[in-house]
């Protein structure tokens, strides 16, 4: 288990409570759309694409594919100090979604976009867990 | 829409005094520009019936165009407050053209200003936020994160190099350089540019536009109104504004965002295109977001960003000069609102050492959203 300090911290609303909830089981979940099937995060009432409010939390695989990132070298607000640099990152997640997260345990110099990473925890002030990201194991890629 | 074509103008045109750690507030900078568009204009103050204005982020406050109205001493028929971050300046004029078409008002003050140096960033604890759940925590926080991210999909996708990032700052401090109003004047090289601190990689810090005070105005009334007043009228012939997204992260393509849908309508409804514009003024945090602009507002093909930028063209002299006043990037930030303001100074020919030669159009961009949110005006010295 890694740990993290950061000024922010999310707060849970009635749309978000499983997805954090979810966090601190360690577990990845995505909304998906009752009617029509289609993933979203991040968490929403309604499907944009049919605009049923049904739908089912999902665990999600934990993988992806980095699309973008970029390595912060300055921290740009006051309590940042401590982490950089860091990896911040797009991640297209292999349910179809794009995440934004961190990318973890690697070098910054050594992410490339195209990258296949897993998801990790992190926990942040003993309230929350941060869905972060790593490269994925030689063992899990096999 | 074409029918809306020359048939408004801009009349007047106030620029505040800008620069660093001016120790002013933003209401005092925006009532500055608001009073020299005023004088600019000849009108009596009265005769501004509508205001428009974006609440500054130094300064932020609800119903903020009433507060500017009660200042100036008017009691508007409409009044609004456009939030839309970097598109808010050329959306008011958007907004201006469809209240004035409405009949809800005969002459619009647009005014747009920040003090971003002269006030401490607020710094938040717990979020509770759909976005900003999802974004801070994660270390995305400030422009200079969400708009590399784009950045560097682009450079992955097309190959643009931060070399193409740097030729753009060059271009617009030049032009700062050798305008009096502007806040970053001192020349800079590519070499400069690649030596600056890597701050977002790949952005350097002269990808990334300072925090800078200023404020712009303009009055915009009828292009019938405007023949009797004191300066020469300022033509919109096109607007259009469009968007993709909130924010460009979840964008299911983060590289051709929302510039093309606003430019089309814009281009559309002045039946001009690409190739009848002389001038550009297009909003830039960051040096990248004019690049994309650039194509998308079809200057050149999709991915040619980079190579466009390139060997001056967009600089004074060039094939299309970009941002002749400095953009945000050398001249002031006040979310894009000295792109109009400079853009209606290139019609008037009174840009100075500046000046276009010959310039009959100039096309403006104004966005936010990381390139989600855009609106797209194009003006001329002739109604055509």
């Amino acid at each position: 288990m890694i740990t993290t300090s950061r000024p922010v911290i999310p707060l849970a609303n009635p749309d978000t409570q499983a997805f954090w909830d979810g966090c601190l089981r360690e577990e990845l979940l995505l909304q998906r759309c009752s009617v029509c099937g289609a993933y979203r995060h991040p968490p929403s009432p309604i499907c944009p694409k049919c605009l049923s409010d049904k739908f089912a939390w999902e665990r999600a695989s934990g993988y992806g594919t980095v699309y973008t990132f970029v390595i912060v070298r300055r921290a740009l607000a006051r309590g940042w100090e401590g982490m950089v640099p860091y990896v911040a990152a797009v991640v297209e997640l292999d349910e179809g979604v794009k995440f934004l997260t961190d990318i973890v345990n690697v070098a910054p110099e050594a992410v490339t976009i195209g990258m296949r990473v897993e998801v990790t925890f992190a926990e942040l002030d003993g309230t929350t867990k941060l869905p972060l990201f790593q490269p994925r194991s030689a063992e899990a890629q096999r | 829409m074409s029918s809306l074509s020359g048939k408004y103008a801009i009349v007047g045109v106030g620029e505040s005094d800008v620069g660093r750690k001016l120790g002013r507030s933003a209401m005092a900078l925006s009532l500055e520009a608001a009073t020299r568009a005023i004088a600019d204009s000849g009108l009596e103050k009265n005769a501004v019936d509508a205001l428009l204005t974006r609440p500054p982020r130094s300064e932020p406050q609800t119903n903020y165009s009433a507060v500017l109205a009660a200042q100036l001493g008017l009691q508007p028929s409409y009044i609004n407050d456009v939030g839309l971050g970097g598109a808010s300046s050329v959306s008011m004029v958007l907004n201006a053209v469809a209240a004035l078409e409405a009949g809800l008002c005969t002459t619009v003050l647009c005014v747009n200003g920040d003090a971003q140096t002269s006030r401490g960033a607020t710094q938040r604890g717990r979020l509770t936020n759909w976005i900003e759940d999802f974004e801070r925590p994660f270390g995305f926080i400030g422009a200079p994160v969400t708009y590399a991210m784009p950045a560097r999909r682009h450079m992955y996708e097309y190959g643009t190099t931060s070399e193409q990032f740097g030729a753009i700052a060059v271009a617009c401090r030049r032009h700062a350089s050798l305008n009096p109003n502007a806040a970053m004047r001192e020349p800079i090289t590519l070499a400069d540019h690649q030596a600056s601190e890597m701050v977002t990689e790949p952005f350097h810090l002269l990808d990334c536009c300072p925090f800078t005070d200023g404020a712009g105005a303009v009055i915009i009334t009828s292009a019938e109104r405007a023949h009797d007043l004191r300066r020469p009228p300022v033509y919109i012939l096109g607007i259009g504004q469009h968007n993709t997204h909130a924010d460009v992260q979840y964008s299911p393509s983060m590289t051709t965002p929302a510039m093309r849908g606003a430019s089309q309508k814009a281009y559309a409804m002045a039946k001009l295109g690409p190739k009848d514009i002389d001038v550009a003024e297009l909003y830039d945090c960051f040096t990248y977001v004019v690049l994309v602009t650039l194509e998308d507002y079809g200057f050149c093909k999709k991915g040619e960003g980079g190579a466009f930028v390139e060997n001056g063209r967009i600089e004074l002299g060039g094939e299309l000069p970009v941002n002749t006043g400095g953009g945000l990037l050398s001249q002031v930030h006040s979310s894009g609102f000295f792109h109009i303001t400079e853009a209606a100074t290139q019609m008037r020919g009174a840009g100075g050492a500046r000046q276009v030669a010959g310039a009959e159009t100039a096309i403006v961009s104004g966005q936010c959203g990381a390139t989600g949110i855009n609106a797209c005006l194009i003006l001329g010295n002739h109604a055509k």
